[in-house]
């Protein structure tokens, strides 16, 4: 995926959201970070600039709700950023780059009951993967990318990596 | 996991155990106080509690009185939902004669993951890292350090100031009986803060000269002549159970001398109106610190004692929660 295939991902999603939601009332975006949180708020953007009015957008750090922080070294927790009005009866759309085995999503969802009670909580993913560990799925999928797993899948955002929006699979065998 | 995760730069702490602010480079350093702003804003919220040390074991072992940092390691343990257990000297089977080493390779051998260790002597903490395999954080030992309360004293410090490079702090009181000194000392100088050391020539301890020369560092036994040039003062406790006599002529002496008066509180703030008074606790009112100057909207005493929950979630979490060292 290069940078309009992105824009163009996020559009759909946008309007997916809002179609399943029947407008924006009660959403809140909140993106797991680093790069979910940078596609969050470019969601918001695309909602708010259909609906005319703007959604909240925040971050949400999953690292001290993670179940394999004993498999790696220690990292240190990210913000998080909830946004004023709270996610209780909320519809929570979650937003990260890359869907996998679904253990950041599991953690994401343990992060969210600690701080609330959303009315629905949704999952938005640039690329989903596959190769899932968890019964977890994505309602709203931008591209999906079959891969091995000695595969990795590169996300490159303009605003964390200085570079062209860019999705690429690195490793593996050549195909 | 998401490539997002993998891409993130992880900030390895090598060490086992938390002895002296001395094992913590600046990066380290910058690592808890990033994690500890983190753990201060879970405390704001309803479920405070994170599961993040769920089934480890954190064994408070404490062989000095001690209100603050007990419970607040307590705390910060519970909150990561760790099993906590409190043992103090007084209760224990040390009161029966059983040594040191006897009494934390017995508490060891039940399994736990931590020791957080007060002792009154110094070097304490170094020694029970050699006889155990688990992670030791020494939470005060003797006369020497106290490397969490320094911590959370800059992380308070910096909250208010920003970054503390380049910034003066002058530590004030009793230095030679102080382990909070030590520790404040090295962690303000990793983070590359210009510190003054202010008491009365009896209280500095013997040899500072040299190590102010080495590291430098700055020595003053004139109060007045530092204070307008500060953007925090840090009033050390007069530790009057640690000392036998002679050190000062009278209390009253002392605090005209070396106190944070009514009137030394209004030269700091003409001064500089920024600057931020620290105690770390307990107070002896009206001797080193006036009522005033503790209760001053400059005063972040009260801070203080919150971050020392936040700071202590954070030090545990970067010792409990990464990989395992193979051994």
């Amino acid at each position: 995926m290069n940078g309009p295939d992105v824009a163009r991902a996020l559009r759909r999603i946008a309007h997916e959201i809002l179609e399943r939601n029947k407008g924006a009332d009660d959403l809140v975006v909140l993106g797991i970070p680093t790069r979910g949180v940078a596609l969050a708020h470019r969601l918001a953007g695309v909602v708010e600039s259909v609906e005319g009015r703007p959604v909240p957008v925040g971050a949400l750090d999953v690292t001290m709700h993670r179940d394999d922080l004993r498999r790696q070294p220690t990292r240190s927790p990210m913000h998080t950023d909830i946004p004023r009005g709270g996610i209780d009866d909320k519809v929570v759309v979650l937003v990260d780059d890359v869907l996998y085995s679904g253990r950041t999503v599991r953690a994401a969802l343990d992060a969210l009951s600690d701080l609330g009670r959303p009315r629905a909580v949704r999952l938005a993913v640039l690329v989903d993967r596959g190769h899932r560990e968890l019964p977890i799925r994505a309602d709203h999928v931008g591209k999906n990318l079959p891969t091995s797993s000695e595969e990795r899948v590169s996300v490159r955002l303009s605003e964390h990596d200085g570079t062209d929006d860019r999705v690429t699979i690195i490793g593996g065998e050549p195909r | 996991m998401t490539a997002t995760l993998a891409e993130q730069p992880a900030t390895r702490h090598t060490r086992r155990h938390l002895l002296s602010s001395a094992d913590l480079d600046r990066g380290q350093v910058r690592a808890i106080l990033d994690t500890a702003g983190e753990m201060h804003e879970v405390q704001r919220r309803e479920v405070k509690k994170l599961p993040t040390l769920r089934g480890r074991t954190v064994v408070n072992l404490f062989f000095e009185d001690s209100t603050r940092t007990r419970s607040s390691f307590e705390i910060a343990g519970k909150w990561l939902s760790a099993d906590v257990v409190n043992i103090s000297g007084k209760g224990s089977s040390t009161s029966k004669g059983e040594s040191l080493r006897d009494t934390v390779l017995t508490v060891a051998a039940m399994g736990v993951d931590a020791l957080v260790i007060r002792h009154s002597a110094s070097g304490a903490a170094q020694q029970v890292s050699q006889w155990v395999d688990a992670h030791v954080v020494n939470a005060g030992d003797g006369m020497h350090e106290h490397p969490t309360q320094a911590l959370l004293d800059a992380y308070t410090m910096q909250r208010r100031l920003g970054d503390l490079e380049g910034r003066h702090v002058a530590i004030v009181g009793d230095l030679t009986h102080s382990r909070v000194v030590r520790s404040n000392l090295i962690t303000l100088r990793t983070l590359g803060a210009r510190v003054t050391l202010v008491a009365p020539p009896t209280l500095m301890p013997s040899g500072i000269a040299a190590w102010a020369a080495a590291d430098g560092f700055e020595l003053s036994n004139d109060f007045d002549a530092v204070l307008p040039g500060v953007d925090a003062v840090m009033m050390l406790r007069v530790q009057r159970e640690r000392m036998s006599g002679g050190f000062f002529p009278t209390a009253r002496e002392y605090t005209v001398g070396y106190g944070l008066t009514r009137a030394r509180l209004d030269t700091l703030t003409a001064a500089n109106p920024d600057a931020v008074i620290c105690h770390p606790g307990p107070m002896n009112r009206g001797l080193e610190i006036a009522a005033d100057a503790a209760d001053a909207a400059q005063s972040l005493i009260l801070d203080q004692v919150s971050a020392g929950v936040a700071v202590r979630m954070s030090v545990l979490y970067h010792l409990l929660a990464g990989e395992e060292a193979q051994s």
